[in-house]
């Protein structure tokens, strides 16, 4: 028992860094019906900027490096939503979905070079200052306890903040139905006096500022590198579990990811010779395409022939 | 809505006759790439009256909507609203000020219902801004009961509360087109454009349809400019007629002068050559 709660444990706090990554998607899927490609090179590129502000702070400020380099890196993501608002989405006002997805392909192909350049693209890390030793909870209901790691426990709290925030601003708050408007015409939209630019910027900021939530989380745990780009990848499977238009679906749909692969591992993988927690996520979400494509809380898709 | 129109007088002879001009198009000139869509059209929009612009397909009718509510910028001309004379209308401003609008190809907000729909028209007349509305609680809520309250009322007026709560991706043709001049009525508009209103709709549903943009125009002095296709209903609702043919302006007038131009039988009203 103290094992399958141990396993589930992990696997659910792993689930909270997928969610982070997928609550970024959603929140511009929202916005503007476009599957942002970006997000992972957002996600890397808000680590990079915390991990180099931080290191080059850190000698002579100490702790206080931390939360100067973070206020830093948010507003670098806000210029960032900005210029993205202005030099790209601006310009594509009434385009296609699809275009705009091409136009998400080429802003990662950016973020992943620029932020390199200017950034570099060693190894760096994000200091969170939280212990490296594993903790031990329910000692004296289970025998040794459950074994949790700091950083995933601190990205769970984390997460369960952001996530009450954006749950209200979106869901509770008429901003949200401007949001779906803006999502489902551009056109009608402009046509009530929807400032589309404006919903835009909000937008991408908050997407912006999830992005490095996720990059600080993900960077202390595995080193921040190119690599976290790649994470976004795992953040598909959960959006097609969650449904790409809602806050909570993401959370969800993390978790499920995250617990799922972790007790297959465990208690299937040997059936095949382990290493199945790399594409279970895959296999669940190829299911959930079958029976319900919208996901478990995603909006019902409606289509007139 | 608009307040009550002194500009309409009503003469004897049955035909109102309309004062001030609230919209001004002065040497409109419209191209995309070598294809010129308006060339050189000049009409304004008078207080209260309900203007057609009819003309064959690819007349530059389309097109003309476009540019008053700003999706389109004009090459060339000015166009002269509220005090303010300007090469090109910008959709924010329009809206802002009373333009509202509905699309040749409706263009509802399709996952959303016919309520939340009807809404969005309010987001102009809400006082607080957006993020404002996220934060404080209480004032919004409000608020939105307020404007809630005013949809209402559209909802009454267009017969459409059966709907209220159905998204409206799944209604007929017919009721989405009403709720698309729901939404362009809960803006409280000053001018309001309709983009062939009756496009594909049977006899019954035009006359529905007919009998609100009456009641509109009526009740609240809304400045009416439409696009329509259907001569009958045309003839029967307008005040005035301008007629547009290859882009260019050709006629312009009552129903009955526009009927006996010379010019506009042979290019359009289909006189054999």
């Amino acid at each position: 028992m103290g094992a399958f709660l141990e396993v589930l444990l992990g696997g659910l706090l792993t689930g909270v860094l997928y969610s982070l990554v997928a609550l970024g998607f959603v929140l511009i899927f929202k916005a503007s019906g476009v599957f942002n490609f970006a997000q992972g090179a957002m996600v890397l590129f808000a680590a990079l900027a915390m991990a180099r502000l931080q290191e080059w702070m850190a000698p002579t400020l100490g702790w206080v490096a931390f939360p100067i380099a973070l206020a830093l890196s948010a507003l670098i993501m806000m210029a960032l939503a900005f210029a993205i608002e202005r030099l790209v989405l601006r310009q594509l006002i009434n385009q296609e979905g699809i275009i705009l997805f091409m136009a998400t392909i080429g802003i990662t192909f950016f973020l992943d070079g620029f932020g390199q350049t200017i950034w570099g693209s060693d190894i760096y890390k994000i200091d969170l200052f939280l212990s490296k030793d594993p903790i031990f909870l329910f000692e004296d209901v289970f025998p040794g306890g459950l074994l949790v790691d700091p950083y995933e426990l601190m990205a769970a709290v984390i997460a369960g903040i952001l996530v009450a925030v954006l749950a209200v601003f979106f869901q509770k708050t008429r901003i949200g139905r401007a949001l779906r408007a803006v999502a489902d015409d551009h056109q009608a939209a402009q046509s009530v006096g929807i400032p589309l630019n404006y919903i835009w910027l909000i937008v991408w900021t908050v997407a912006g500022l999830v992005a490095l939530v996720a990059g600080m989380m993900w960077g202390a745990k595995l080193g921040v590198q190119f690599s976290i780009a790649l994470v976004a990848l795992k953040a598909l499977p959960v959006l097609i579990l969650g449904g790409f238009t809602s806050v909570p679906g993401a959370i969800i749909g993390g978790l499920i990811i995250g617990a799922g692969e972790k007790l297959a591992e465990v208690y299937v993988g040997s059936m095949f010779g382990g290493g199945i927690e790399n594409w279970f996520a895959y296999v669940l979400a190829l299911a959930f395409l079958l029976f319900r494509p919208q996901g478990l809380f995603g909006e019902r898709i409606i289509e007139r022939v | 809505m608009a307040e009550a129109d002194s500009a309409v007088t009503a003469p004897a002879d049955d035909r109102r006759v309309f004062g001030e001009a609230v919209l001004t198009l002065e040497n409109i000139e419209l191209g995309f790439g070598g294809v010129k869509a308006i060339d050189d059209v000049s009409f304004e929009v008078r207080k209260g009256e309900i203007l057609a612009i009819i003309g064959p397909n690819g007349a530059g009718k389309s097109s003309m909507l476009n540019c008053i509510n700003g999706f389109y910028k004009p090459r060339a001309g000015s166009i002269t609203f509220k005090g303010r004379k300007m090469p090109a209308m910008d959709p924010h401003f329009a809206a802002a000020n009373g333009v509202a609008r509905t699309f040749q190809n409706i263009a509802l907000f399709r996952g959303m219902s016919t309520l939340d729909n009807l809404m969005t028209g309010r987001v102009l007349k809400m006082k607080r801004n957006l993020l404002w509305q996220a934060l404080y609680w209480g004032p919004a809520q409000r608020e939105e009961m307020e404007h809630r309250a005013f949809v209402e009322r559209v909802i009454d007026f267009l017969e459409i509360q059966a709907i209220r709560r159905t998204p409206v991706g799944r209604l007929p043709y017919g009721l989405q087109k009403r709720v698309e001049l729901g939404r362009a009525l809960a803006m409280e508009p000053e001018i309001l454009l309709l983009d062939e209103p009756m496009a594909g709709m049977n006899v019954e549903e035009k006359q529905d349809m007919s009998r609100f943009i009456l009641e509109v125009n009526e009740e609240f002095g809304t400045t009416i400019v439409l696009i329509e296709h259907d001569m009958g209903v045309v003839m029967d609702i307008s005040d005035r007629v301008v007629v547009l043919d290859y882009g260019r302006k050709i006629a312009d007038g009552t129903p009955a002068e526009v009927r006996a131009n010379q010019q506009v039988i042979d290019a359009y009203l289909g006189v054999s050559h």
